[in-house]
């Protein structure tokens, strides 16, 4: 029954990449982001998402890609892990697949310059190429301390 | 598993059963023969092995059978509780808790559990063989004639008062008839109908059990009264299908000495035992039937899990949030009769936010209720004679800060028992009673709960206590001179302080009383001490009523809005530029003749605008964390606010000075500043 996945497909720069649907509680338009001092520099603040104080991070900076401009493509989804819940900022986010598992890849070391260990796979659909992200990876808590510490003095 | 679903109630209800075998226990150990106290812990130990064979936890159903097994023995009157089997029915109550707590984490509650169990087996044999040829003997005879009824010392002076006034203390032993149906209400019929001549004293078993119908066939009532044994003897056999009522006349001589024996079973005991007065009074005590005309309290009540509580309060929190930004809108529209409506709300709102706090309220006797246990051992193991009074348990905190309340105070009264009450040689000596006395008392005042720690031991040391600052280099020699008492106690508090000469393991430990400090301090509280050389000291904690909703002053940096909460600011103030000194690389300014360094929050956190080098003057809130000020500069001041506290979440769980968030009226986040950590 599950040979597919659900995923939500969003745009970094010129490239497409995807979560698993069921990470995904919302998906929000940037608005007044709070800045918190002494934090790594990809947080980029809180945000009141309906009453819950939510972290914002910058996604890009996260997996070390190349900074652009906010446009009003841009979006914020909101994910949740192991009780973690974070905005990832994202160029744009517009569709909702449904992927075979065969059609997923290993990845490779490195894609596009995101480092290995972001990488969850790669999807091969039709003509497009679709970079699956592991969250787990990205909302890493004890890269978070060390950073802090390195970062927040 | 299809179990999981009960494991949390079987957790919470072992929780319960454990607690309340602790409590009787504690009570059955100043009064050996309060048959009320072992039929107690007996229930509680019969429930605990049932829902633990149920849950499939084995060993803990095993303990609790050998337990039952002795309490048993106990119970029907064959074996006296002496403090050997206290203290192995404690040792299993600890390995029980272990279990519980195993459990908890996910853990599969085994243990080993084969030499509790065999020591309860010895005592099982040990006993058995010995009385059980009593037993027997006694069982041919006249039930009434052999068997004594236990009194306490209370109802030993009730009695001997009411019979040097002429009363008569009778015993009566009920039986019913073997068919007889409805056994409670017959018992109650009894008990009503001897009610209406006399005054029933006491009642085995209680009156609770009766009217549960917890008895077999006969029960015992103790009466004073002016009638005869053959009046009383008619009363009750006047109630339909009783079977036979034996009257006995109670002769105090032949009392007393079961008494004295009692007495001397309590003087082996622990040191503590042998005053029960004082302590008595304040453990819970259930199913104490002393008077025997205790009823059933049913409160009108209902259970609701803590989360929903939780979720009310998040709902109301949002709702406190837009009526900050309704009050805002209609500040700025300046219509009549929507500022009258916001108003209105803002009232209503109001009464609703202190019933919701209200709600979530708790009573301190959560916590307390586990120190009596802990007082005991600790005192046993150090060989001091004391007693733990417990004064304003019903006093009500908001679950939050119960939570987490517990450590410190555990620190502080163990802090107590070992350094402050003497030996009871010590104590001798300077001619104080040999038991010490630690009294834990919580109370309310204004918008703070206090929980004091006084214990009457012998004080603190100013000499010793200066001496050991100007050693760990605290303070220097010169300073020492002119440090006032409370000052020099107050070093107490300081990081890496410990007075006790000898390191042992209760406290002292290098973790001292600053960890009590900081972590009250965290919860918004603050902490004191003051001591009378040779009388005692007092430890004081004083926390806020409520963490969820607090009164803060929101101020401007640079392009950010930030909260300060009131709690920690002494008072605001605009200095001008020409006011700043510079002391030791510091900026630092005169307020009211105090030397205050300043804070700036633009560079603390790191937010570039270049605001203040050209202001004239600077806004300045004067915060302070225990004696300690500093000047908190802001750009400006906003105003005086209610906020909602919300955490930033896990992810960003460690920001150097934010302990918070909020939502401001215009739904923006405003970060809350954690003022203690800006005053080293």
């Amino acid at each position: 029954m599950s040979d597919e996945k659900k995923i939500i497909v969003f745009r970094l720069l010129d490239q497409e990449y995807g979560v698993e649907l069921k990470y995904v509680k919302s998906i929000e338009r940037l608005e007044s982001v709070t800045k918190v001092p002494r934090t790594p520099k990809f947080v980029k603040g809180v945000i009141n998402l309906r009453g819950i104080v939510t972290p914002i991070i910058d996604l890009k900076e996260r997996l070390g890609l190349p900074q652009a401009e906010l446009t009003e493509e841009s979006r914020v989804i909101i994910v949740e892990l192991d009780g973690l819940e974070a905005g990832f900022i994202v160029d744009s986010a517009n569709d909702v697949l449904d992927i075979p598992l065969q059609s997923i890849e290993p990845a490779p070391n490195v894609f596009q310059g995101v480092r290995f260990e972001f990488l969850e796979g790669i999807a091969k659909l039709d003509q497009r190429l679709l970079v699956l992200l592991n969250f787990n990876k990205v909302l890493n808590l004890e890269e978070m301390d060390q950073l802090s510490k390195v970062e927040g003095l | 598993m299809e179990m999981n679903q009960y494991l949390d109630m079987f957790l919470e209800e072992s929780k319960e059963h454990l607690q309340s075998i602790n409590d009787h226990l504690l009570v059955l150990e100043n009064k050996p023969s309060s048959m009320d106290e072992v039929n107690e812990i007996f229930r509680s130990a019969h429930t605990l092995k049932g829902m633990a064979a149920t849950m499939g936890f084995e060993d803990m159903a095993k303990l609790t059978h050998e337990m039952e097994n002795v309490l048993d023995q106990v119970k029907s009157g064959k074996m006296a509780i002496r403090p050997d089997i206290m203290d192995i029915i404690f040792q299993c109550v600890d390995i029980l808790e272990g279990m519980v707590y195993s459990i908890s984490e996910n853990g599969d509650g085994r243990f080993d559990v084969s030499e509790a169990v065999n020591g309860l087996r010895r005592i099982l044999k040990g006993e058995t063989a010995s009385t059980q040829a009593i037993g027997d003997s006694a069982q041919n005879e006249d039930p009434i004639a052999q068997e004594e009824i236990p009194f306490d010392e209370y109802e030993m002076t009730v009695l001997k008062q009411s019979i040097e006034s002429g009363y008569s203390a009778l015993w009566i032993k009920t039986t019913v008839r073997n068919d007889c149906v409805l056994k409670a209400a017959r018992a109650y019929m009894v008990y009503n109908s001897l009610e209406s001549v006399g005054e029933i004293i006491k009642c085995i078993p209680s009156v609770e059990e009766l009217e549960e119908e917890k008895f077999d066939k006969s029960f015992d009532l103790v009466i004073l009264t002016h009638k005869s044994e053959e009046e009383l003897k008619k009363i009750v056999l006047n109630v339909s299908e009783i079977d036979s009522a034996e009257i006995r006349t109670i002769d105090l001589k032949s009392e007393a000495k079961e008494n004295k024996k009692e007495e001397h079973e309590q003087s082996l005991q622990s040191p503590k035992a042998s005053d029960q007065s004082s302590a008595n009074g304040n453990l819970p005590v259930t199913g104490d039937s002393t008077n025997g005309q205790k009823k059933h309290t049913t409160s009108k009540t209902i259970r609701v899990d803590i989360e929903r509580l939780d979720v009310l309060m998040n709902l109301f929190s949002e709702l406190v949030i837009d009526r900050g930004r309704l009050d805002q809108l209609a500040k700025e529209l300046l219509n009549g009769p929507l500022s009258e409506t916001v108003e209105h709300m803002n009232r209503i709102t109001g009464d609703l936010q202190n019933i919701i706090l209200n709600m979530r309220m708790i009573p301190v006797e959560q916590v307390f209720n586990r120190f009596p246990r802990m007082v005991r051992d600790l005192s046993r193991e150090l060989q001091k004679n004391l007693t733990l009074q417990i004064e304003g348990a019903e006093t009500e905190l908001d679950r939050t800060l119960i939570d987490e309340i517990g450590d410190p105070l555990v620190h502080l009264l163990r802090n107590s028992i070992d350094h402050g009450v003497e030996s009871p040689e010590e104590r001798k000596k300077a001619g104080k009673p040999e038991m010490g006395t630690i009294l834990l008392k919580a109370f309310h005042s204004g918008n703070h709960v206090f929980i004091e720690v006084k214990d009457d031991g012998r004080g603190i040391n100013r000499a010793k206590v200066l001496k050991k600052a100007i050693e760990k280099g605290i303070v220097s020699e010169q300073q020492s001179s002119s440090l006032t008492d409370k000052q020099v106690y107050d070093l107490l508090f300081s990081a890496g302080f410990s007075t006790a000469e000898k390191l042992s393991d209760i406290s002292g430990r290098g973790v001292g009383l600053d960890v009590v400090k900081t972590k009250i301090e965290v919860l918004g509280g603050a902490v004191s001490v003051d001591s009378v050389p040779g009388k005692g000291t007092t430890f004081l904690i004083q926390l806020p009523l409520t963490l969820s909703i607090i009164s803060s002053m929101l101020v401007d940096v640079g392009s950010e809005i930030f909260a300060v909460p009131l709690s920690s600011i002494i008072e605001t103030a605009v200095f001008d530029k020409g006011q700043i000194m510079r002391a030791h690389q510091q900026d630092v300014i005169d307020f009211r003749g105090k030397v205050v360094p300043l804070v700036y929050l633009d560079r603390i956190f790191q937010i570039s605008e270049e605001f203040t080098a050209h202001k004239e003057q600077i806004s300045v809130l004067i915060i302070r964390k225990g004696d300690k000020m500093a000047g908190l500069v802001v750009d400006s001041f906003i105003g005086q606010q209610e906020i909602v506290l919300k955490s930033l979440g896990r992810y960003l769980g460690n920001v150097f000075a934010v302990s918070g968030a909020t939502i401001l009226g215009n739904g923006k986040v405003a970060l809350i500043v954690d003022c203690n950590q800006l005053i080293k």
